[in-house]
């Protein structure tokens, strides 16, 4: 039975009758990747059909998606804290963790004059993908409106590993697949997942921890997809540690070569999915290194493992400043070595710290946080086109360090 | 440690990529002697030394020839011949900036419980071969695993034993300065769709490359030797296009940037049909960060040997005939073949023997 997906004609290649096809050019893409929206071919018996990777209803528009989060010049602001960890923002400015403040926050955000233009995407969480601007208008569609993709936290944190020392998996399989159905309902059109790894003198990450990670993160994608989220892949290796930056370098790799396994064994369409890993760097207890280093063994390390089907790599900022979050992007994207996927950034609190100083929760102060938030957006942007030529001296807050130990959110 | 860090890491990564560059490919020259013996039991030659001797000297004599080459796989004995004017081949071929190489395992075994599926060995003092090897001259080295298509394989096991089999050869190799070919051949043979094999091979793929990091093989001195996403041989036959657009998407999802190069086999098919392929492949739009080119054995090879049939006054044609073929392949590279060697005696016979072994 011929399936003609998508309306594209399906040429019949010269005397196969019923055989093989050959597909249509139109299915093609060119440009940043091929687009696998190549069917299944249906044969008749004896060979039965078999899919390399999952494509289901979605699989045009998940490929389309990624791609655009992943545009040179923007990325993603992560702003989906959960309501506990934006409550520790909100004391460290002595405001009250209440909803209208945490609706308050998030408006301030989005609504940054200018901010919205370097981002191609914003994680939420739950309760703010159904909140609206005081004036009435859902953040979705504000965020819409300027050309940025709803983005949704979806896993519910994380539980120890018993007979390790203090390891974890991530929970929030149950019932994801309804659940993503309901947030692409409301407008979300990706999501994100946090695996959490840490390095330690007993060797950890153990085999277990990163296996059940990694097999955490397949399953989770493959149910975004078939519910129509592009599933942000996000294996976070803590900074935690004083490890140099060569064993920082090789837990990475072997981490990220499970996790595109597992991807591979579970059928995901890596065309429609982002990658969310740490940078490479020495421990936090380590000495640091210059922008240059980080960038040569992070670039390395992603050329060792992530396949070029993956259309971006979104940082995740960890415990860096501001400053030093951008300053390694810009790094990487100017490394004359060949990278097939785009660098960009995925930042929760190195594009917000300034802006939360500077609100301090006082309406007065929007303009200004919301000039903060502009200038961080722009430099990221820059950085993700090897262009950002650093902040002006004497901005403490963006060189402060947002390390947390340990850190959950 | 991340990867493979020794006394031979700049020069693995130098060779892999030197291998890689646009317009050279390898020449396939490491048949068994009881392969070679196929080969010239078919243009009526008696299978003794002097004549495996002659035919690789005509190859690798080939005016104009090694230009199109960065490499040429020699079998053990090959790698100790010479000219008839005694001229070491590992010289001949240095000189003119071929690397030579060589075939080190020592063929297949049946896995047991399985469906005639099959391992491959040859990791018993492996080390040791590869220092002599390094020391007569070679610079590359080879391995092939096989596996099929069909109605339960590849089977797990074998698409794991013979992930790990691959991965254990490839760091041997690398810490004794040979660059490892990473071969894993999926036969043709059989009925499937173009979409079951692509299906497979994206599977082998991603067990290899999880072997080989799990091997802490550095990826940057490695090439890969894959098959073409085709049809299988008993399906009705694919368009090149159709055949690129699978194989370069099946290495995308799988293939990490840090390879070099991908060498393909041209597995049954004809000399024409593997060029045209590999045309294609370097004619897709998109992003392919490794160069794309050729390891042929037989689909180089073929017509070179019907037009020398043994003889010695046929060696100009017959090096002609070869010529044609590395200067075929060596545009194919650059996806700008324009098919004018398809004229040759025997170009576009398929090559297929059914459940290859060499």
């Amino acid at each position: 039975m011929d399936e003609n997906l998508g309306g594209a004609a399906r040429l019949p290649y010269p005397g196969t009758g019923d055989g093989v096809f050959a597909v249509a050019h139109e299915y093609l893409t060119f440009g940043l990747g091929i687009c696998c929206s190549l069917h299944p071919v249906q044969r008749k018996a004896p060979d039965r059909v078999t899919m390399s990777a999952f494509v289901g209803k979605y699989a045009d528009e998940l490929i389309k998606t990624a791609k655009y989060i992943a545009t040179p010049g923007k990325g993603i602001l992560a702003a989906d804290e959960s309501t506990g960890t934006i409550g520790k923002r909100l004391a460290s400015i002595s405001v009250e963790n209440v909803e209208p403040n945490r609706q308050a926050l998030r408006e301030l955000l989005f609504t940054a004059p200018g901010a919205v233009e370097y981002l191609s995407g914003v994680i939420l969480f739950e309760e703010t993908l159904y909140q609206s601007t005081a004036g009435g208008t859902p953040f979705v569609d504000v965020l819409k409106a300027g050309g940025v993709v709803p983005g949704i936290k979806v896993d519910k944190g994380t539980v120890e590993i018993a007979g390790t020392n203090g390891e974890t998996t991530t929970q929030g399989l149950d019932s994801l697949g309804a659940r993503c159905a309901k947030y692409y309902e409301a407008g979300a059109r990706f999501a994100k997942w946090r695996a959490v790894l840490k390095i330690g003198a007993a060797g950890e990450p153990s085999e277990l921890a990163v296996k059940q990670n990694a097999e955490g993160l397949a399953r989770y994608a493959l149910i975004c997809q078939e519910n129509g989220l592009v599933p942000i892949v996000e294996p976070e290796i803590l900074t935690d540690g004083a490890h140099d930056i060569k064993t920082c370098a090789a837990v990475t790799e072997r981490v990220l070569a499970a996790v595109y396994k597992s991807l591979n064994d579970h059928k995901v369409l890596l065309e429609g999915t982002l990658l969310k890993p740490n940078m490479v760097t020495p421990g936090s207890d380590s000495p640091k290194v210059g922008a240059e280093v980080i960038a040569e063994y992070t670039v390395a390390a992603l050329r060792r493992t992530v396949p070029p089907a993956v259309p971006g790599v979104v940082f995740l900022s960890g415990g860096q400043s501001e400053e030093e979050a951008s300053q390694n992007l810009n790094a990487m994207n100017k490394l004359e070595v060949l990278k097939p996927w785009t660098l960009t950034f995925s930042f929760g609190r190195a594009l917000q710290q300034s802006t939360i100083k500077k609100w301090a929760g006082k309406k007065e102060n929007v303009a200004a946080a919301q000039a903060a938030f502009l200038a961080r957006c722009k430099a990221n942007s820059e950085a993700t086109l090897g262009k950002y030529a650093g902040a002006g001296a004497g901005d403490a807050a963006t060189s402060e360090s947002l390390h947390v130990k340990g850190y959950t959110y | 440690m991340s990867a493979y860090c020794g006394k031979y890491t700049d020069e693995l990564i130098r060779n892999a990529a030197y291998i890689g560059t646009p317009g050279k490919g390898i020449l396939a020259a490491d048949e068994s002697t009881g392969t070679i013996g196929k080969r010239l039991a078919s243009i009526n030659v008696e299978n003794v030394e002097e004549n495996r001797r002659a035919l690789r000297e005509l190859l690798f004599t080939a005016p104009g020839a090694l230009e199109c080459l960065s490499g040429v796989i020699l079998f053990e004995e090959t790698l100790y011949q010479s000219t008839r004017d005694g001229t070491p081949f590992v010289d001949v071929l240095g000189a003119a900036g071929v690397l030579p190489g060589i075939k080190v395992d020592k063929g297949t075994v049946e896995l047991a419980g399985t469906d005639r599926e099959t391992t491959t060995q040859g990791h018993d003092d492996l080390a040791e071969r590869c220092r002599r090897y390094y020391a007569a001259g070679a610079r590359f080295a080879k391995w092939r695993a096989v596996l099929s298509i069909g109605a339960s394989k590849p089977s797990q096991l074998a698409v794991d034993a013979n992930a790990q089999g691959l991965a254990r050869y490839a760091i041997i190799c690398q810490e004794n300065g040979l660059v490892p070919i990473v071969e894993p051949e999926i036969l043709v043979d059989g009925e499937h769709g173009i979409e079951r094999c692509a299906e497979v091979t994206e599977r082998v793929l991603a067990a290899c490359y999880k072997a080989l990091s799990d091997h802490h093989v550095l990826l940057e001195g490695t090439l890969l030797k894959p098959n073409m996403v085709t049809p299988g041989s008993d399906a009705n036959k694919a368009a090149p296009e159709v055949i690129a657009e699978h194989t370069v998407r099946a290495l995308l999802r799988t293939v990490p940037p840090a390879v070099p190069a991908i060498v393909f086999l041209s597995g049954g098919q004809s000399e024409e049909e593997a060029t045209r392929n590999l045309n294609a492949m370097n004619q897709v739009a998109g992003k392919k960060p490794w160069s794309l080119t050729f390891s042929f054995g037989r689909a180089l090879q073929q017509s070179t040997l019907k037009a020398w049939a043994g003889r010695e006054e046929n060696v100009g044609k017959a090096q002609e005939a070869l010529l044609a073929r590395c200067r075929a392949n060596s545009q194919a590279t650059l996806g700008s073949y324009a098919g004018d060697a398809a004229s040759g005696e025997g170009v576009s016979d398929s090559l297929l023997v059914r459940d290859y072994k060499y």
